[in-house]
């Protein structure tokens, strides 16, 4: 709970910490839902990364040298997951909260305001992804898919991105008008997952398509946790956490803008 | 304040603004309301009214639906920017200090606001973290605000499984955990039974003997006359008449009226026969209604014309009275 405490420094969000606290409260009676969250990404770990693992055998890593393919495949699945349970957490939860519950009203009428709301949600949907980041490179570990020391900032890196999907997540719900809106958020994650080198390298593409797919986001996530997880460390990671703190930014300051838009009429 | 001379001291500051001579500005109230309009788009939910609200005092809004009550108490609530005129809360501008303000004030909105998903001891206690209460303190008052509820056995239900009187009663609960100075209730008491409202009026009642300013809106006359010191009543965004309740029976209405329920088809037959048989006559759908001083002289007149209604009914004039009055319309449609 450390990056909630320091939330009051930041001053604009000086109560953030109590909307962490009532999810706490919240989850402490369902605990089991959130364990759901964990198991997803592990099963596509042990079905793709040593099922489809076992026909594909070794591939070339980003430094020409062979590797299994499941130590590729994970660092693809573990941003895979951060960007699906940060998504996840700050639609259908957020959008239940804004517009049937009635959550946030009630708590305006206290001395909380909209930008306590925004990041305190966002950041409950990161402490969330933390956790399951920590536990999928747990198994990481386990396995023996990792290749490099450096795998250790691949939790901050997860953390980044869960914050970026978040935010942004908890943007496009604000304008989702009915359970069946959420289809277009889909229409947008699914593709990520599947066509963001998550399960093969981006040098499949030709080019143009090569370059138009390495700036979605997921392919940045993706391209940090997989150099990091590899062990080839460059200058591009920095242009990836710039990418994602941006996309963060501006998906906090819209969500910020259209809360109160929606709820101080 | 000492001084020098004990004799003349000055009346306490809370009795100066009865002294004439202080300005406008330095009078005391809780709200101060100065041209206080409220804009939709191009729709006026609330138009240029002015009021104030003494410390102490319970003070009610009165008005049909649309009146524009809750866009009021939003405004006041600080959820609601204000379009127009000069709104201070506490001595602060909600506008810049809302989170002061809201430090300081209890709100029950129309709509109850619950959490869903949180038990109903749970909702009381993270709503007195937001208030920047200990956990050790919230859960101690969570405990005393359920007694005073009478919510006790259900600490742990779901707020889902709650009857609407009980949720209601928790909403109030809900309200009163940062101990507000100044209570917004915006109808507290629509959809709940006798029983349910008699003991809400009660508890309500209580928290003015302690000195909590209380600002409410009705439909309900019987709960504002329960309840208000003074009001204002309200009408298509503007405040058409303001004082206490017997003030404003004794301005708008007779002392008495009779109320007389005709057969079915005889009331549209009626022409001329009741004019002069009272100061003010309303027709309403259903029965007629004549503003006497004297209710049993009016119907003895009314029966030496020949009239012979179904029902006579005499009794004193309520706020009901004085809303068709001012309004030309039924309070409760
Ligand atoms: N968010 C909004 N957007 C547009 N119009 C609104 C909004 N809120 C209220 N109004 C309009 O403003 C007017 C006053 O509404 P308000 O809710 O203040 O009335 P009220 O006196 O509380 O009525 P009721 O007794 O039904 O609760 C109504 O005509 C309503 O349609
Ligand atoms: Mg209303």
């Amino acid at each position: 709970m450390i990056a909630t405490r320091m939330l009051p420094a930041l001053g604009f969000a000086p109560r953030a910490d109590r909307l962490v606290e009532r999810n706490i409260m919240n989850y402490r009676r369902t605990w089991i839902v959130l364990v759901s969250g964990f198991f997803e990404p592990l099963f596509y770990l042990l079905g793709i990364g040593f099922g489809i693992g076992a026909l594909v055998g070794n591939v070339t890593g980003p430094d020409g040298h062979a590797i299994s393919y499941g130590a590729f495949v994970a660092p693809g699945l573990l941003a895979s997951s951060a960007m699906n349970g940060a998504i996840y957490d700050s639609t259908f939860n957020i959008f239940f909260k804004l517009r049937y519950a009635k959550t946030y009203d009630a708590i305006l009428s206290t001395p909380l305001g909209i930008n306590d709301i925004a990041v305190g949600e966002i950041t409950w949907a990161l402490i969330r992804g933390t956790l399951y980041a920590i536990g999928f490179l747990a198994v990481m570990v386990v396995l023996g898919l990792v290749q490099s020391p450096w795998v250790i900032l691949a939790l901050p890196a997860a953390m980044l991105i869960g914050f970026a999907f978040a935010a942004v997540g908890m943007a496009a719900t604000t304008w989702v008008r009915s359970w069946t809106d959420f289809d277009y958020i889909f229409v947008v994650t699914l593709p990520l997952f599947l066509f963001s080198s998550t399960f093969y390298p981006l040098s499949v593409y030709p080019e143009p398509l090569r370059t138009i797919v390495s700036i979605t986001p997921l392919s940045r996530c993706i391209d940090l946790l997989r150099s990091l997880a590899l062990g080839e460390l460059s200058p591009v990671l920095l242009v990836d956490v710039a990418y994602l703190l941006v996309m963060g930014g501006v998906g906090l300051w819209v969500v910020s803008r259209r809360l109160d838009k929606l709820l101080l009429k | 304040m000492t001084t020098a001379q004990p004799i003349a001291a000055p009346a306490s500051p809370e009795f100066a603004p009865d002294r004439p001579g202080v300005p406008e500005a330095a009078r005391e109230s809780l709200i101060r309301a100065r041209g206080l309009t409220k804009k939709f788009a191009e729709f006026v939910a609330v138009d240029a009214i002015d009021f104030d609200v003494a410390p102490g005092e319970s003070f009610g809004f009165l008005g049909p639906n649309g009146a524009g009550k809750t866009s009021t108490m939003r405004m006041i609530g600080c959820v609601s920017p204000i379009t127009g005129g000069v709104l201070s809360v506490l001595g602060m501008n909600p506008a810049h200090d809302a989170a002061l303000i809201k430090g300081r004030i209890g709100v029950v909105p129309q709509q109850d606001t619950l959490d869903m998903e949180l038990t109903v001891r749970e909702n009381l206690i993270i709503y007195g973290r937001y208030f920047d209460l200990s956990r050790r303190e919230a859960g101690r008052r969570a405990d005393d605000l359920l007694e005073f509820v009478q919510l006790t056995d259900r600490a742990k239900s779901t707020v889902e499984s709650l009857s609407g009187g009980m949720k209601r009663r928790l909403t109030i609960a809900r309200s009163l955990v940062n101990e507000p100075d100044l209570l917004l209730l915006d109808e507290p008491t629509t959809g709940l039974d006798p029983q349910a409202r008699h003991l809400l009026w009660d508890r309500l009642y209580r928290l003015k003997q302690q000195g909590v300013t209380l600002v409410l809106t009705t439909h309900y006359m019987d709960e504002a006359e329960q309840l208000c010191d003074r009001l204002v009543v309200m009408d298509k965004a503007h405040i058409v008449a303001e004082g206490s309740p017997r003030e404003l029976i004794d301005q708008y209405s007779t002392k008495e009226v009779l109320e007389l329920r005709f057969p079915v088809g005889v009331l549209e037959t009626l022409g001329t026969e009741l004019d002069g048989l009272a100061e003010r006559i309303e027709r309403l759908p259903d029965r007629v209604l004549l503003y006497a001083d004297d209710g049993e002289a009016a119907a003895a007149a009314a029966h030496a014309r020949g009239l012979r209604p179904e029902t006579v009914l005499v009794r004193r004039s309520s706020l009901e009275d004085v809303f068709l009055r001012l309004t030309g319309r039924s309070l409760i449609e």
